[in-house]
């Protein structure tokens, strides 16, 4: 995961043309702790001087399922570090799949300013996608069939770094 | 693995409540903190719910929270008051109610007179029901926002000595806070005129004070009740002034204690009476983060309460990662 993680890092960087206006926003819970790791890794990279921006998103508000979910999901912290109205902003999560988390991003990361461009990075895409939505940067593809689950496991949570794809 | 607790479908009062769904409606008050600090203070996640405040007593603090809590989830309000609408006509409250649910509503917020008139309706209808304040009995949301000022101020509820101080009797906010505490590990005191203390509370385990210099020795929070000024005309108090000088929360009282007590008021306040001013503006003050805390604890328990109906949840479960 490790090398997975410093690769995506490096393509944040080609993509953004730098670091200037680069703000990190990770997907609760492990897509969280997956943007600290890919900034630290980007700010040891480019010796940036100040701490790249980061933040945290909990999408569970925006879901378009909440009417049939029961019982209600818990939601996490949200943490959007100041205005994001120009700002290059790179949502992290740990698995793509249906896309409909990343619709429900979109949609909160917009009441909170006006980027000038958002990409979405994320670890594994799984396949599967129900809406129009694509990752700028992928860690690793994985071909799935939706009875399959992808678990990802991170050392700050979970005490180790895995990726378990459960049949 | 424990099933996650739920709610249920009416929010009437603490006393049947379970520990832990306090404490869901608590935690799942945190992250709403956050919501009313973004530049636009509002999230999806009631959209197209209609919920109808229905309020058959005078009331700004509790209505105004309640419906901030409403729009900043995006559902649709509506403010019924019991004049000026057909309940002065002599319609009942079911009826009233029936007529709100014909217009396909989801949830009802009710202040009423009557103790129990939230449970009533609850019973008798199918939208979610949410007690805002029922005659003596119970006023739950304020109690949820007090603990919750309790535990950010204290960072625990378990332990903490708190006394309810005034009118005890006549107060749906001590009733529920009571319940609250109590379930949560509190240790609980009363502190006011013999006449205005219910008879026998002592055998809930709470502890109570004549004098309030004892109850301000003993607590580390003190929840200084409003005193309803129409009792002094009851013949429950002799004056207002005497009031102030035998039970009044003054900075004076306050120097004496060894530690720093932590102030609380479910307003709207008499300053001079209950409490001194210099108290209220005071350090140790948390009235107006109770005042904050009230719309995340309302738009938590709109949250928990809204939809998720049971037998949709089976057939919309999925795998992991979205």
């Amino acid at each position: 995961m490790s090398r997975a993680l410093q690769r995506m890092a490096v393509e944040i960087v080609e993509q953004a043309h730098g670091t200037d206006d680069l703000v990190l926003i990770g997907i609760q819970r492990r897509g969280v702790e997956l943007a600290a790791r890919i900034a630290t890794l980007i700010e040891k990279e480019e010796g940036a001087a100040a701490a790249l921006p980061r933040g945290a998103l909990d999408i569970t508000l925006y879901r378009d399922d909440l009417e049939t979910v029961g019982p209600k999901p818990v939601i996490g912290e949200t943490h959007i570090p100041g205005d994001l109205t120009n700002k290059h902003v790179v949502i992290v999560d740990d698995v793509l799949y249906t896309g409909r988390t990343i619709r429900a991003a979109l949609d909160e990361l917009a009441d909170f300013g006006r980027p000038k461009r958002i990409s979405l990075c994320v670890l594994v895409d799984r396949g599967g996608r129900e809406l129009p939505i694509q990752a700028d940067i992928v860690g690793k593809a994985v071909k799935t069939a939706s009875g399959e689950r992808v678990d990802v496991l991170v050392e700050e949570l979970d005490g180790r770094d895995q990726v378990d794809v459960i049949r | 693995m424990t099933a996650a607790p739920t709610l249920g479908k009416d929010l009437t009062g603490l006393e049947h409540m379970t520990p832990e769904q306090i404490r869901l409606i608590l935690d799942t008050a945190e992250p709403f903190k956050e919501v009313s600090e973004r530049p636009i203070k509002k999230v999806p996640a009631l959209r197209g719910k209609t919920i109808v405040n229905l309020f058959f007593e005078a009331s700004t603090r509790t209505r105004i929270s309640f419906e901030f809590a409403e729009k900043r989830l995006s559902a649709d309000t509506v403010n019924v008051a019991a004049s000026g609408s057909s309940v002065s006509k002599g319609e009942t409250l079911v009826d009233t109610a029936r007529n709100l649910e014909a217009m396909r509503i989801d949830m009802v917020v009710i202040r009423h007179p009557s103790s129990g008139a939230a449970e009533f309706l609850g019973d008798r209808i199918a939208s979610n029901v949410i007690n805002a304040g029922d005659g003596k009995h119970e006023h739950p949301t304020q109690a949820l926002l007090d603990l919750l000022t309790i535990r950010d101020k204290h960072g625990k509820i378990e332990g903490l000595k708190v006394c309810l101080v005034g009118d005890v009797l006549h107060s749906r906010v001590a009733r529920s806070n009571l319940w609250g505490l109590t379930k949560l590990g509190a240790e609980v005191a009363v502190c006011g005129p013999w006449t205005l203390l219910p008879r026998g509370i002592e055998e809930l385990g709470v502890k109570v004070f004549g004098r309030i210099e004892e109850a301000i020795e003993w607590a580390d929070v003190l929840n200084v009740l409003r005193l309803q000024l129409e009792r002094m005309e009851k013949g429950f108090i002799p004056s207002v002034r005497e009031y102030y000088r035998v039970f009044g929360v003054t900075p004076e009282r306050l120097e004496r204690a060894s530690r720093d007590i932590t102030i609380m008021h479910p307003g709207p306040m008499n300053r001079g009476v209950e409490i001194d001013s210099r108290v209220a503006d005071g350090p140790h003050s948390v009235i107006l983060d109770q005042v904050t805390n009230g719309v995340a604890v309302r738009m938590a328990v709109l949250y928990l309460l809204a939809g998720g109906r049971a037998e949709l949840a089976d057939a919309a479960k999925r795998g992991g990662g979205e």
